[in-house]
């Protein structure tokens, strides 16, 4: 015995320990890798002894190695070895090996089971935690499964040390078994009120984790948090506390009420405290750090309340308040923090962190790319019309400086996210917005180069007056690509080049020298472009050539076309011979087609146009919501089972709801339903296919789209013409610098009409006129794009149902034929005409005595001719005196449709000088009308407008109700709330309102021939009425005419100064009057086979003359 | 939770690593690499948190460090930390150290990397903070101490009665004895 622990000694003697194998290493600077594989040879060696002592220090000096990156798993089982020694100082080294080296694949894992349960049992409590530290760096479902009784057991150990130990360990065990969950919940819930501290620590710890993943089944344990938060004096428990109610209070509104109070007083409390400290010292130190943590985590919370309750604006003020002297101070770590939170309030206050702007700016030039990172996130809420290109020339200055790829990539995404927010809301030149982009492909090294690239194809298809810009540039884009593709081939910025030569190809008309980029485009080193990229140049290469062919039409001298044809000829066969399948199949293709055009143009054969019909019609982007606005035909029940489903045959037991959510999964689904989304997906694939093949898709038909979709829209709104002297064709890469000088003038230019336009309605002195808005401070929304931009929206598809959460009218008053546009626009000239006489009393003019009745018919039929037959169009005119700071006129046109349905046109025009937003309109139903409203709102809801309204901007709704009786004029009381918004504030403003639905808006004008109309009084069904209207001093024609205007009449004959007049209501009833003027008295009878009807027509016909 | 605690020297060399996420060795060398990268070339007057590790976690993921003389202490945590209570962490980690080293520098933690394990484990625990309070970590860390000096010691009385001295010469002793008093 004595013996063989003298040969133990002596072999410990040979052996080196941890500290001799660092200093070996150390010493072997220069062959380190061989000394230690030495090292492994002696460790192999020591393992293989029976000495624990030996085994234990070779397990410790493998531990080293593994932290030098050595995979030291091969010794896995000699890891075990030690840990089952009796000897805590080695069971020690070996729980620490294994919490190194073992993972979830580990086979050895398995042999230890029983070891650590007699470790976890083992009368020496550090016996037990060094098992209890090692299982929770390796634990594995098994281990999990095996062991979860008796951690659970230990929960509930004498001491403290093991307590909090085990109820820590507890986390991981759920998350690999998560049916331990429920049977230890009430045990770990148990342990919030332990009277050590640590272990309710622990406790906190491991349920704020489980509440991180499944918040909503710990609302119950919030009365129990909230006890522990007044009472805890530690920090770490009251900061995890702090973050559960954050993630709680969503879910329930009334506990967010109940912790405001005390929250907002400890925050001053607490920051009273912070900032006497902060007086008293110049940095920040370990005693009041732990005050901060608890401070800012106040605010953390704070911010998630009140985002479920919008009537803590004053805590939220307080609360940025305070974050602005942190972010202010001079240490970084605060001002990374204020940043932090600040983000956090701009999701749901952005208002009040949008005065803070000048600070926000401020940080993005600091040195700290942290901070910088931060302050860009914020940016994203804190642009405007105004200061975009501002901020983004700080950030284009910041992209040049950046010297890591990470931050200028992260740039590059801010730049383009800022920008393209909310449809573009922020662009005022698309121009500079192009060049921007263009200037961005020259960052090398890029990842982002498919982000630009789409940010190019977006802009050219839906911006169309910037086209023509857009095509100059990726020309000379084209046209350097040598620049781009210089580098590498892993450079992400040649993506950029699929965007340019697909503007290129699908715009060629704009092109100025398409021979020359067509050049471009097929030179070799095209060839080693990605694939996807060459088959793009391919295809456009071919768009261009028609393009060239084309122009050079009718052209005597053919030489230019013929030069184009060689040069495909001569070009394509590179790409033929490309290893990228949709490349040689282009490129066959095409070689082919032009082989062929040049065999007819030397036979002086005219083919442009057989070529350009190849490339004909215009690719339009499709709304990626169009799919789920494809209504559902009638008769079609989508949930119906086509084949009956195959019967349940096994049932599973319902399991009860878990607290834990992963208990959830998988089990309880039934199979089928899987095997039905597949189907599904296949089906959905399937239409996708047949929709995409389908050339009617995308296309949806003018007459659709009217009824819904029609605005007045940008075209209306007065382009200001300025003479940009553009510096376009400066060759090579445009400079975005330009255009914030150019901006700057315009706006100065526009600020000067605007004093002037100002200046003029000042003289005509207008009474009402609320406020003048002066030059002053230029504010936000006096900012009017460059040149009109109409930007493109995506198309919707055919009887697309508009709803509440359409951002925009999904219109696109291009695709409409443009006598339909004249039209429309004609009717707006007459609404505006009406408008004017009956605000300032003037005569409706009409010129000429002759021509006035001539002038009378035309504009009736006019009125009807383009409507289809059972649209008729109403006019209601409205005039409301709005709120007290400006005065806002509605035009009401309402459309019929059927004889129910009536579909009221509403213009919004905005004349105060604030923004107006979030506008929703509403109606109190009478019995006979009822606003329609989308199918699953309550009779009471009201309709969100799906648009905003910048100052001086107007823009159409429409409404459809559903009328039963029309024999009676209407009144509807109705509200409209939205919020008013300027730079300083916003304010939820109510309009009250009255739709007067007169009983001559459900008369349609109706042409009638004097035959019919003599057939139709003598048949004896209608009644007859009359009225006389004295003193009415205005031309017999005059009056016909306003009669046909106003109440929809049309003339049947007319002899001298007697006048027959027809019209019909939308449910069919005939109206007939004779009108007799003699001296200034009117007198009408009146024939219809409603007598109510008519007598209301008639009090309305008095009305309208009574007022001139 | 914390994913990982790094802690190099100011030339990237690892004085520890805890893992508390499975990577591979490889893998986590790379870690090391890319965090060092990230934290050397950031000046001492900056903020202490990064973001922009790739290679953990992502965007959930933040680095948050102290410099200390020639050391980077790095903690790789989740959302669900708080940033300066990592900081502070940090601070009552090295101050512990401070105190079980008395005066701890660099080559205490390279020579006795297991011992600050050990202290490590009395403060994090599978990646959640199980201690914060000093006193009573550097209580737990000496008890343990004094156990395991206790299980070594009848060793060290039995293996002293022989006269190791004539066999061995001198300077092996000395040896033995430092590799002793070490443990």
């Amino acid at each position: 015995m004595a013996l063989k622990i003298v040969k133990g000694s002596i072999d410990r003697m040979f052996d080196k320990n941890l500290q001799d194998l660092v200093r070996g290493i150390r010493n072997h600077k220069e062959d380190e890798a061989k000394y230690i594989s030495t090292c492994i040879d002696e460790i192999k060696q020591e393992l293989k002894q029976d000495n624990i002592a030996v085994k234990a220090n070779a397990v410790c000096k493998l531990t080293y190695l593994q932290m030098l990156g050595y995979d030291v798993s091969w010794a896995a089982f000699n890891i075990v070895e030690v840990m089952s020694s009796s000897k805590f100082t080695y069971k020690r080294i070996g729980y620490l090996a294994a919490s190194q080296c073992f993972h979830e694949s580990t086979d050895v894992i398995m042999l230890t089971t029983n070891q650590i349960r007699k470790d976890l049992s083992s009368p020496n409590q550090y016996d037990t935690g060094v098992a209890l530290t090692g299982l929770s760096c390796f634990v594995t479902p098994d281990l999990a499964r095996d062991l979860a009784n008796d951690i659970m057991t230990l929960m509930s150990h004498t001491k403290p040390y093991i307590r909090k130990k085990a109820v820590l360990i507890m986390y991981k065990v759920f998350l690999k078994y998560p049916e331990s969950l429920r049977p230890a919940f009430p045990r770990l819930k148990e342990k919030l009120e332990d009277p050590d501290p640590g272990v309710q620590s622990a406790a906190v710890n491991v349920i704020c984790e489980l509440a991180r993943r499944n918040p909503k089944n710990y609302l119950s344990l919030a009365p129990l948090f909230f006890k522990l938060m007044t009472s805890s004096t530690n920090n770490w428990v009251l900061i995890k506390i702090i973050k559960l109610f954050g993630a709680l209070t969503p879910l329930e509104p009334r506990l967010g009420k109940k912790l405001i109070e005390p929250l907002t007083n400890l925050i001053h409390r607490i920051y009273l405290f912070f900032s006497q400290i902060l007086h008293h010292l110049s940095a920040i130190t370990l005693v009041c750090f732990s005050w901060l943590i608890a401070f800012l985590f106040f605010i953390t919370v704070l911010i998630s309340l009140s985002s479920g309750m919008p009537n803590h604006s004053a805590s939220i003020q307080l609360c940025v308040q305070k974050l602005r002297i942190l972010i202010e101070d001079s240490d970084q770590n605060l001002k990374y923090l204020g940043l932090l939170a600040m983000s956090k309030i701009l999701k749901t206050h952005p208002k009040s962190v949008q005065s803070h702007k000048d600070l926000i700016l401020q940080c993005l030039d600091d040195k700290d790319e942290s901070i910088r990172l931060r302050a860009l996130d914020l940016l994203y809420g804190m642009v405007s019309k105004k200061n975009l290109m501002e901020i983004v020339k700080k950030l284009m200055l910041h992209v040049d400086k950046a010297e890591g790829t990470t931050y200028r990539d992260e740039l590059l995404t801010k730049i383009i996210d800022i920008c393209s927010q909310s449809n573009y809301q922020y662009i005022t030149n698309f121009e500079w917005y192009i060049s921007i982009l263009v200037e961005l492909t020259r960052l090398e090294g890029t990842r982002h180069g498919h982000l630009i690239a789409s940010q190019m194809l977006d802009v050219a298809i839906r911006v169309k007056a910037i086209r023509v810009f857009a095509v100059a540039q990726m020309a000379t884009l084209l046209d350097n690509a040598h620049m781009l593709t210089g580098n590498t081939q892993r450079n992400g910025i040649c993506e950029v080049l699929y965007a340019a030569a697909w503007i290129c190809g699908e715009f060629s008309e704009h092109l100025e020298n398409p021979m020359e980029t067509l050049e471009a485009m097929l030179r070799p080193k095209v060839a080693t472009l990605p694939g996807h990229i060459q088959a793009v140049y391919v295809q456009n290469a071919a768009k261009l050539f028609a393009t060239v062919l084309k122009s050079q039409e009718g052209n005597t001298d053919s030489t230019t076309a013929q030069e184009a044809s060689q040069l495909m000829i001569d070009r394509l066969p590179l790409f033929v011979q490309s290893a990228n399948l949709e490349v040689q199949e282009r490129a066959s293709c095409i070689l082919q087609l032009v082989k062929y055009i040049q065999k007819l143009q030397q036979k002086d054969v005219e083919v442009s146009e057989e070529v350009c019909a190849l490339f004909a019609g215009e690719l339009n982007p499709v709304a990626p919501k169009a799919q789920k606005k494809v209504p559902i035909p009638d008769g079609l029940d989508l949930d119906a089972w086509i084949n009956e489903p195959p019967s349940e045959s096994e049932s599973e037991d319902e399991q009860p709801k878990a607290i834990f959510s992963k208990e959830e999964p998988k089990h309880s689904r039934p199979r089928h339903t899987e095997v039905d989304e597949k189907e599904l997906a296949r089906r959905r694939e399937a239409r996708k296919q047949e929709q995409a093949n389908n050339p009617f898709y995308i296309k949806a038909s003018p007459s659709s789209q009217k009824v819904y979709q029609e605005t007045p829209g940008v075209e209306h709104i007065p382009v200001v013409q300025i003479d940009l002297s553009v510096p376009l064709k400066v060759p090579g890469l445009p400079m975005s610098d330009q255009y914030v000088k150019l901006e700057e003038e315009r706006r100065q230019k526009e600020r000067a009409e605007k004093k002037k336009k100002d200046k003029k309605k000042r003289k005509e002195k207008r009474s009402g006129r609320g406020k003048k808005h002066d030059s002053g401070p230029e504010s936000e929304e006096d900012i009017t794009p460059a040149h009109m931009v109409d930007i493109v929206t995506e198309e919707m598809p055919e009887n697309a149902l508009p709803s509440d959460d359409d951002e925009r009218d999904p219109a696109d008053p291009h695709k409409k034929s443009s006598k339909h546009k004249k039209k429309k626009q004609k009717r707006e000239k007459e609404d505006k005409e009406k408008k004017k006489k009956k605000k300032h009393h003037h005569h409706h003019h009409h010129h000429g005595d002759k021509g006035g009745e001539e002038s009378v018919q035309n504009g009736t039929v006019e009125e009807e001719e383009p409507l289809p037959r059972r649209l008729i169009s109403v006019m209601l005119t409205f005039i409301f005196l709005f709120y007290s700071f400006d005065r806002k006129a509605y035009d009401i046109q309402g459309n019929l449709q059927d004889g129910s349905q009536v579909v009221v046109s509403v213009i919004f025009e905005n004349k105060c000088d604030s923004f107006l937003k979030s506008m929703e309109f509403n109606v109190l139903d009478s019995l006979n009308s009822k606003l329609q409203r989308p199918e699953g709102s309550g009779p009471h809801d009201s309709l969100t407008i799906p648009f905003q309204l910048p100052p001086g901007v107007s823009n159409e709704a429409r409404f459809v109700f559903t009328v039963q009786s029309i024999i009676m004029p209407q009144k509807l009381k109705g509200t409209l709330t939205f919020i008013v918004k300027n730079e300083e504030s916003s304010t939820h403003e109510k309009l009250d309102f009255k739709l007067h639905f007169t009983c001559t808006s459900y008369l349609i004008t109706t042409p009638c021939y004097s035959d019919a109309f003599a057939k139709l009084l003598e048949s004896g069904d209608l009644k007859s009425s009359s009225i006389r209207l004295e003193g009415v001093n205005m031309p017999f024609h005059h009056l016909l005419a306003r009669i046909c205007f106003h109440h929809h009449f049309s003339v049947v004959e007319r002899i001298d100064s007697c006048a027959s007049m027809y019209s019909r209501s939308i449910q069919g009833h005939h109206v007939c009057l004779l009108v007799k003027i003699s001296s200034q008295t009117v007198s009408v009878d009146a024939k219809c086979d409603e007598p109510t009807l008519l007598g209301n027509v008639l009090d309305e016909i008095k009305q309208t003359f009574s007022q001139c | 939770m914390i994913k990982a605690i790094l802690i190099f020297n100011n030339h990237g060399k690892p004085r520890l690593i805890r893992f508390y996420q499975y990577f591979a060795e490889d893998m986590q060398q790379q870690i090391i690499r890319e965090t060092f990268h990230l934290v050397s070339k950031r000046d001492d007057n900056v903020c202490n948190f990064l973001e922009g590790g790739s290679l953990i976690g992502g965007s959930d993921y933040k680095l948050i460090y102290r410099h200390y003389a020639t050391l980077y202490f790095v903690f790789c945590v989740d959302s669900s930390e708080s940033e300066l209570g990592i900081l502070d962490l940090i601070q009552v980690f090295v101050e512990t150290l401070d105190k079980c080293f008395e005066n701890v520098c660099e080559l205490d933690l390279i020579f006795h990397m297991d011992k600050v394990h050990y202290i490590l484990q009395e403060v994090v625990m599978g990646g959640m903070v199980l201690e914060t309070n000093m006193n009573e970590i550097i209580a737990q860390v000496e008890v343990q101490n004094r156990l395991e000096k206790s299980e070594v010691r009848p060793f060290l009385s039995s293996s002293k009665s022989f006269p190791l001295i004539y066999v061995f010469g001198f300077s092996q002793v000395s040896a033995i004895k430092y590799s002793l008093s070490v443990l």
